[in-house]
């Protein structure tokens, strides 16, 4: 696998490649793309469109951006760049849906930490303004081929900062390119984060440092508070959406939180609502459904208990990832792996996600992982960069390599979910984007370390 | 079961709970019915399978003979003795069992962090046969695990090596034969930097340089109380009568069992300069460190690491979830391995630990080992460090019977396990396991069923009113806590 190359040693390409490395090297981690060529062409590859069967010995063209042409009988345009990608293959890249890329550097260390605001209703808070374009996570996790993220606030996951509050913020569609949050915005408000309140009977006291048992009627009641006073706030900002429509808004005090909820009591913004116990979802869906909100769950480790409701609701589900224990002791061993399977064969939509920043890296795997039990290959590929496009209202923009669509392409010498598969080109926005990154600057500063002296 | 004046809502609760480890029990005797081995272990012959032996290549359509638990045949082809059981292993990969060099799972404790120096506890009084994560493991295909005491202390507690007999006592789990060892840490954790319980004083030590001076001056004191025994037992030697023996201490024996080569030292840590750190301390106190843990900047010093002859047991891929993990990275494993360095994958996680596999695969891909160096990130390497390599580890004659089957090569994200066997006999089987699971469902069924008909009777007291729900409820659909149990 690793011999076959895009081109041999003396293959009239190898200057460019040479100078396309150069680049690459010298590119600065932040931005990593270089501003010319515009026209690109990937030749006799082997292009999994995501559109329609996979094309044999195929073309894609890319210019100014966008992906302009994609199969057999393409001409090479004119001046276009050449990448002669034969032995290798052609996806759209992927689209990890959960993350707190750029909200979080070191999880461990509070000052590098931006996901969660505190207070429990946070709808005015947005993702993009918050990420850092120069994130070492942003290079390592675009080497393991993926191209867009969301980055979600108040999403917990390893990176979590404990307390996530009822709605966490609006998370944000990124390129993982892009020398300012504005070059690498896709888009700025993709989803409102609704982290539905739990029935908590046990509960962790930071002040002894232990668990303690809070009986189930004071923890309903709480709950039943939390949910009422969710419900009170869609509530009151429908009335101020009718106001803001009905251009009597201004006989109010602007309330920025309210108009921060307006497009979602419309309809028009999505809730993204974490939550995993089958309770917990039946009782967001018949929420969302009473207030008319678009809902997506995230989470979902028990959505394989509701799913002809799901199915029925036209409820999209963002899964974590199935390398995860299952929730109860008698569980069967496997039960996170096999969901996805069981999932996809009731007709709910998936997404498979990291939820995570330093683990982005293992989507693949994962997706992998749920193809070994039992999801087809084709639905595992579209979970990973289709689906998730369109659940965020994307789809016309990315998830397939069809023609107009934004050029975040990945040619790899394999498939791009397996283990040992390696990326070779990657695009965002059209451009060739450097797969550099701090591990690989590490490895080769140490594998270059004289043999010590003194080392006895 | 007091459940007298409970408010019916909670007791149904507790009642819930107690059905929920009524099944808990239920799903042991399940799977411990397919792990109960008989009294003699079965002649096996697997048959027909690609054989990756670790040692000595692989062979493809190879078979393996297990005879007394071990393996007595590897080869091309080999007749079934009389009376074998054969499993047809067409299509599927054998590799030696997975060792993991680091796990936490089959323990009702892991830290003992009171004390900077907690040589005294043993992981192996806490072992608890009945974790499922042991049985989740197995079906991983892990079939030795190294239980190490957690990382609050410079010097934590012991440690011991098991296989992964589910269904066996506690008493059966322990490696026979392995090195007992002893968990250190550096770094973060022993100075509990991300850690702290409000209103409590910081534990000493707080930096690494007074994590250096715990572990000197432990040694320091187990240096003189080897000297006590050493002076005392000469006297007795030399036929002195009525000499009183020096006071046992609970807390040096162990580090004396470390300075006498009888306990190895498996040392957490993270950075560059504290694992050079404790190779200089080891030095002067003239023991020696076994297998470096995580050891995520070893990459920084694997020449220094090589020449100590210490072994490096670390993560595939983590990284970022600390400040010492911020220079960690996946080419730690190949770099230390080109470097020779003697290198494991571990888990330090149960979950992880059910696919170590598919994280060594990742070294291939991180550093460019082959498929046979990566194997053995999770096979021999780590056998070899805990010092159990001539019973485990590779699949050769005479070698324990601890072997593990998938569907696919092993180093690929698409393989899953179909057997695992620990001392020839056989742990975990993927076909029973799912055989087993309509029998599970329809008993947890009636169970459920027969709580809801107990609950249905009148209560002998009076039940206590239920509280009102509070305000109209935004949800139709709020269940009840037994809900959960529900089938949706």
């Amino acid at each position: 696998m690793r011999k076959k190359r895009a081109s041999g040693p003396r293959s009239p390409l190898c200057l460019f490649n040479f100078l396309v490395l150069l680049g690459l090297v010298c590119a600065p981690a932040a931005g990593a793309q270089t501003q010319t060529p515009s026209v690109y062409a990937i030749t006799h590859a082997k292009i999994f469109t995501l559109a329609g069967s996979p094309i044999e010995d195929g073309t894609l063209v890319i210019r100014d951006g966008k992906i302009r042409a994609v199969g057999t009988a393409v001409e090479v345009p004119g001046g276009a760049q050449v990448i002669d990608a034969k032995g290798l293959q052609v996806y759209p890249g992927l689209f990890d849906a959960v993350t707190q890329m750029g909200l979080s550097e070191i999880s461990a260390v509070n000052s590098t930490v931006d996901t969660t605001e505190t207070g429990n209703y946070n709808p005015d808070v947005v993702a993009a303004t918050a990420i850092a374009p120069s994130s070492e996570h942003i290079p390592v996790t675009r080497a393991s081929g993926i191209t867009e993220v969301l980055a979600v606030p108040a999403s917990g996951g390893f990176d979590s900062g404990g307390g996530r509050g009822t709605l966490g913020g609006q998370a944000s569609a990124i390129h993982l390119a892009g020398w300012t949050i504005d070059e690498m915005l896709i888009k700025k408000s993709a989803a409102m984060v609704l982290n539905w309140p739990q029935i908590q009977t046990q509960t962790f006291d930071f002040a002894t440092f232990s668990r303690k048992e809070k009986p189930y009627t004071e923890a309903k009641q709480e709950y039943d508070k939390q949910v009422n006073e969710l419900n009170d706030w869609l509530d009151r900002a429908r009335h101020y959406a009718q106001a803001m429509e009905k251009g009597s808004v201004s006989k109010y005090d602007r309330d920025l939180k309210l108009e921060a909820l307006a497009p979602v009591v419309r309809g028009e913004l999505p809730v993204l609502v974490f939550a995993n116990r089958a309770r917990d979802i039946r009782n967001a869906v018949a929420f969302c459904d009473k207030q008319k909100l678009k809902m997506i769950l995230a989470g979902g480790e028990e959505a394989y208990k509701v799913k002809d409701l799901l199915r029925s609701k036209e409820v999209p589900v963002v899964l974590r990832p199935m390398l995860s224990l299952p929730p109860e002791e008698d569980d069967p061993y496997d039960r996170e792996l096999t969901q996805p399977a069981e999932l996809a064969a009731a007709g709910v939509k998936i997404a498979i996600a990291s939820f995570d920043n330093s683990f982005a890296r293992r989507l693949g795997q994962n997706t992998a992982n749920a193809v070994a039990h039992g999801l087809s290959y084709e639905e595992a590929l579209r979970a990973v960069t289709m689906n998730p496009a369109q659940i965020f209202g994307l789809g016309s923009q990315l998830g397939t390599l069809e023609q107009g669509k934004i050029a975040n392409v990945i040619v790899t010498n394999g498939d791009p979910l397996e283990l040992t598969t390696e990326v070779k080109y990657l695009f965002i926005k059209g451009q060739l984007t450097s797969l550099e990154n701090k591990h690989h600057r590490l490895y080769e500063k140490y594998s270059n370390r004289p043999k010590p002296s003194a080392a006895n | 079961m007091r459940l007298r004046g409970i408010p019916q809502k909670k007791r149904s609760h507790i009642l819930f709970l107690y059905f929920l480890s009524l099944l808990y029990l239920l799903s042991f005797s399940f799977s411990a019915d397919a792990a109960t081995p008989p009294d003699a272990p079965p002649v096996i012959l697997i048959q027909d399978a690609t054989v990756m032996t670790v040692s000595h290549g692989t062979i493809e359509h190879g078979s393996i003979l297990i005879k007394d638990g071990k393996i007595a045949e590897v080869g091309q082809s080999i007749k079934a003795p009389a009376g074998a059981q054969v499993i047809d292993g067409s299509g599927q990969f054998v590799i030696p069992g997975i060792i993991d060099c680091h796990s936490h799972i089959a323990a009702e404790a892991i830290n003992e962090g009171s004390v900077s120096v907690s040589s005294m506890v043993n992981m192996e009084e806490v072992l608890d046969p009945q974790d499922i994560d042991i049985y989740r493991d197995l079906a991983g295909g892990v079939t030795a695990a190294n239980i190490l005491h957690g990382s609050a202390n410079s010097i934590g507690g012991q440690t011991v090596v098991i296989k992964l007999r589910w269904g066996q006592p506690a008493s059966k789990l322990p490696f026979e034969g392995a090195m007992p060892g002893i968990k250190f840490a550096l770094g973060e954790n022993p100075k509990r930097s991300n850690f702290s319980i409000p209103g409590q004083p910081r534990r000493y030590p707080a930096t690494r340089m007074g994590v250096e001076q715990t572990i000197r001056a432990a040694f320091s004191e187990a240096r003189d109380y080897k000297k006590t025994w050493d002076d005392y037992n000469k006297r007795v030697a030399a036929g002195e009568k009525s000499l009183i023996p020096p006071r046992r201490d609970l807390k040096l024996e162990p580090l004396v069992e470390v300075l006498e080569g009888k306990r190895y030292v498996h040392s957490h840590c993270y950075r560059e300069d504290e694992i050079l750190m404790l190779l200089r301390v080891a030095k002067e106190f003239g023991f020696k460190v076994r297998t470096f843990q995580h050891v995520l900047e070893g990459y920084k010093i694997a020449d220094e690491l090589a020449a100590a002859g210490v072994g490096a047991s670390t993560f595939s891929d983590w990284w970022a979830y600390k400040v010492e993990a911020y220079d960690a990275i996946p080419y730690n494993a190949a770099l230390m391995t080109r470097r020779g360095v003697i290198v494991s994958i571990n888990s330090d996680d149960a979950e992880e630990a059910t696919h170590l596999n598919q994280e060594a695969a990742k070294s291939m891909k991180y550093g460019g080992l082959s498929h046979d160096e990566a194997l053995k990130l999770v096979t021999l390497n780590p056998a070899m460090q805990l010092g159990i390599d001539k019973r485990v580890g590779t699949i050769d004659v005479g070698k324990d019977a601890d072997l593990t089957i998938y569907n696919h090569d092993p180093l690929s994200a698409y393989a899953v396990v179909q057997k695992t066997l620990i001392d020839g006999r056989v742990y975990f089987d993927r076909e029973k396991d799912v055989a087993h699971r309509a029998e599970i469902e329809k008993e947890k069924k009636a169970l459920a069923d027969k709580l809801k008909k107990a609950e249905q009777k009148p209560e002998e007291k009076k039940p206590e009113e239920r509280p009102k729900p509070p305000a109209p409820a935004p949800t139709p659909t709020a269940q009840g806590e037994a809900g959960q149990g529900g089938a949706q």
